[in-house]
């Protein structure tokens, strides 16, 4: 099991009811870890429409999660 | 690339890019408008992780150097509450002629919109508010 923080933001936050959590996780990748917490908060969003970042860097969904890392969950950007 | 908690001053920002070198200028300016999707918007509120945002902007304009050599940018965009009309966002190019000027700005907002950590939050005059997503952003306001 890993220790990882999540951060949430704009909806994402919203749904999940806080900014920020520390949870532990056996997903290798964070579309692992993201399917699991969707699941946890009854959305279904699909990564192809949302982004993520590992430790303020723009991350691929395939990428692998390592002990201590800060995942940075993004919904659906509208910059513009 | 910036982003600001303060009404954007396009004139302001235009002089940062005056060059002798420079024969053509282009400049982009998104503004709040008042309806999206049959919806009358009152007032919008952006949400921006600004670390990110740097960042990526930043790569941005970088990929826009590489793309159009010589060129000048720069980026700004608002965060937090802003009513209808004013400036959400704004992009300056300078160059040596109006072709790749055209091009860079038109490159930079492209991708500020698509890859920037941004949100919005439009609020309707019938009291209802909502994120704007990402399936909707491409005919949303500042096209």
């Amino acid at each position: 099991m890993k220790s990882v923080t999540v951060k949430y933001f704009a909806l994402f936050r919203e749904r999940a009811g806080t900014a920020e959590e520390a949870l532990t996780t056996d997903a290798t990748t964070v579309a692992e870890l993201f399917r699991s917490l969707q699941h946890r908060h009854g959305s279904a969003d699909s990564v192809s429409h949302c982004k993520v970042a590992i430790n303020d860097e723009m991350a691929s969904w395939d990428d692998a999660i390592e002990d201590g890392d800060t995942v940075l969950l993004f919904p659906p950007v509208a910059g513009g | 690339m910036q982003v600001v908690d303060q009404p954007i001053s396009p004139d302001q920002l235009r002089k940062t890019l005056l060059d002798p070198a420079a024969g053509a200028y282009c400049a982009f300016e998104g503004w709040i408008r008042n309806r999206n999707e049959g919806h009358d918007v009152t007032r919008l509120e952006y949400e921006v992780y600004v670390p990110l945002a740097i960042k990526e902007g930043e790569r941005i304009i970088r990929e826009a150097q590489l793309k159009y050599p010589g060129i000048v940018a720069h980026c700004v965009h608002r965060a937090g509450l802003l009513e209808i009309g004013e400036c959400a966002v704004w992009v300056g190019v300078s160059s040596e002629h109006r072709d790749e000027a055209f091009r860079a700005c038109r490159y930079i907002i492209d991708e500020v919109k698509h890859r920037l950590p941004i949100w919005k939050k439009e609020y309707y005059a019938n009291g209802d508010s909502g994120w704007v997503n990402c399936e909707r952003c491409g005919e949303h306001a500042a096209d």
